[in-house]
């Protein structure tokens, strides 16, 4: 499991320069500086440290293109594969930008969800409120990005269900999140309304915990980890890209299966 | 002054080349990646790494993988299609594998024609290519498990692409070591891939 630190984006060139050869840890600029000194593989790309924003670009709009092509892939009725609960990994693993001991404690009486953009009924939901819609759950396989998975069992309201009821624009291009811990990230349409995603209240049968991300998370077993946002507490409906916290430092936007 | 025919042809050194780069890309890139989460009790050396951090070597991998998809495909089309393929790698049998293998060892293994490519040559690029499919396909099958239900079987499952993937990487770049060394002790080859005479 990674040990991320929190980042902080300077302008002043010097500054970032100075400072991100003090970080050791993922950097927006980082991994192009480290990855094109390596000599003899920066000149066979023709690639020098002058180039770094040009490389960087042309990467990322490759990752953007890589986006259609999953979205071009995706096929909505497809289904991940569920599991019995005897095969569920204890304890589940715990992951965030942050250590455990930095969980947000959230009060879950006071707690609103509040909804923007795109949707017709943009009235705020108390966890009451959520917790009355009907409920489902389901045995997935969480896959995080660094390669590693574990399987839960999460239940909750199908996300296609909510989305309906508050008069989403289904048309519309990108759900996006913000959550208790400011971090924050965005979907597709299709894969909002795909039958698996759900707005998540509970972990194996109990109260989601504090740390897999009470009061509500977004489970999508057809994402990886860094697409489900824990603590979510705003919702919004747009088709202006809103990124993601590890999406905007170059993390693949589509980034599922 | 009359100039020695070409044994291999333009695109065969192009594809070669870009196949070189892009395989080396998508390998140290591949090795940052698996860094993040090693499947074994092993991590490999932050220097040979490629990429910088876990984000930047994804992108790099999904980037190296078009030019080895695209590249791969032109060499596998116009090897089929000018049966070139067939000329060059067959026919091929496990007795004159062995046999020549043993006369190199001994240092008794003929370069004069090198128009030709000996047994255990044929068997190698035969190998790499084939392997080369492996490490596509179990890649696949651990980039979009959810899409592709019969590859992610056929592997394993997830967790199991990944280790399929990781034998894949292993055994391509033991087999690319070996050739290199091959090379390196047969440097007239070299200078054929990249002249083509
Ligand atoms: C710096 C690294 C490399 C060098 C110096 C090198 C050199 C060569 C040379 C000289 C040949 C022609 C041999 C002959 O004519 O007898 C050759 C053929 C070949 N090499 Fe490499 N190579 C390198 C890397 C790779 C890699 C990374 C791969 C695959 C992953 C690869 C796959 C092949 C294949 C499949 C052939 C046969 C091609 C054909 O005839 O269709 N090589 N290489």
């Amino acid at each position: 499991m990674f040990k991320p630190k929190r980042i902080q984006l300077l302008d002043e060139p010097a500054v970032v320069k100075a400072a991100l050869q003090a970080l050791p840890q993922p950097s927006r600029r980082l991994f192009l500086q480290r990855g094109l000194s390596l000599g003899g593989l920066a000149l066979l790309t023709g690639c020098t440290l002058t180039d770094e924003d040009s490389a960087e670009q042309a990467l990322m709009r490759v990752s953007r293109f890589n986006d259609k092509v999953q979205a071009w892939l995706f096929d909505p009725n497809k289904l991940a594969p569920t599991y019995p609960e005897s095969m569920i990994t204890r304890p589940f693993p715990f992951n965030a930008y942050y250590g455990i001991e930095d969980v947000p404690k959230v009060d879950g009486s006071r707690y609103v969800l509040e909804l923007s953009g795109m949707i017709a009924d943009k009235r705020p939901w108390t966890l009451e409120q959520l917790h009355r819609l009907p409920q489902v759950s389901q045995v997935t396989r969480h896959i995080c990005v660094e390669g590693w998975s574990a399987i839960g069992k999460w239940g909750g309201v199908p996300f296609a269900t909510f989305l309906k009821r508050i008069g989403a624009d289904l048309t519309a291009k990108y759900v996006g999140f913000k959550c208790a811990d400011d971090y924050y990230t965005s979907i597709d349409m299709p894969t909002a309304l795909h039958p698996q995603t759900q707005l998540t209240l509970t972990y194996d049968g109990q109260t989601l915990p504090a740390q897999y991300g009470y009061p509500m998370k977004l489970r999508i077993p057809t994402k990886l980890g860094y697409k489900n946002p824990k603590h979510i507490t705003a919702i919004y409906v747009t088709n202006v890209y809103p990124g993601g916290y590890w999406e905007d430092q170059g993390y693949n936007w589509f980034g599922g299966s | 002054m009359s100039r020695a025919p070409v044994i291999h042809p333009l695109w065969l050194r192009m594809t070669h080349w870009i196949n070189a780069l892009a395989v080396l890309v998508m390998v140290t890139s591949g090795w940052k990646i698996y860094n993040a989460s090693p499947i074994f009790h092993f991590s490999f050396p932050d220097g040979i790494t490629f990429g910088g951090w876990l984000g930047g070597a994804l992108l790099w991998h999904f980037f190296a993988m078009w030019v080895l998809i695209g590249n791969g495909l032109i060499y596998l089309g116009l090897n089929l299609a000018s049966g070139r393929l067939k000329r060059k790698f067959f026919p091929i049998s496990p007795r004159a594998v062995l046999t020549e293998t043993l006369a190199a060892i001994k240092g008794k293994l003929s370069h004069a024609n090198l128009s030709n490519y000996n047994q255990p040559q044929k068997l190698a690029y035969l190998f790499i290519i084939v392997d080369t499919l492996l490490l596509v396909l179990s890649g696949l099958a651990v980039w979009k498990s959810v899409q592709f239900p019969l590859l992610r079987e056929l592997m394993g499952g997830y967790d199991n692409a990944r280790i399929v993937h990781f034998a894949a990487m292993s055994a391509l770049v033991a087999v690319v070591t070996i050739h290199v060394v091959m090379v390196a002790l047969v440097p007239r080859t070299l200078l054929l891939m990249i002249r083509g005479r």
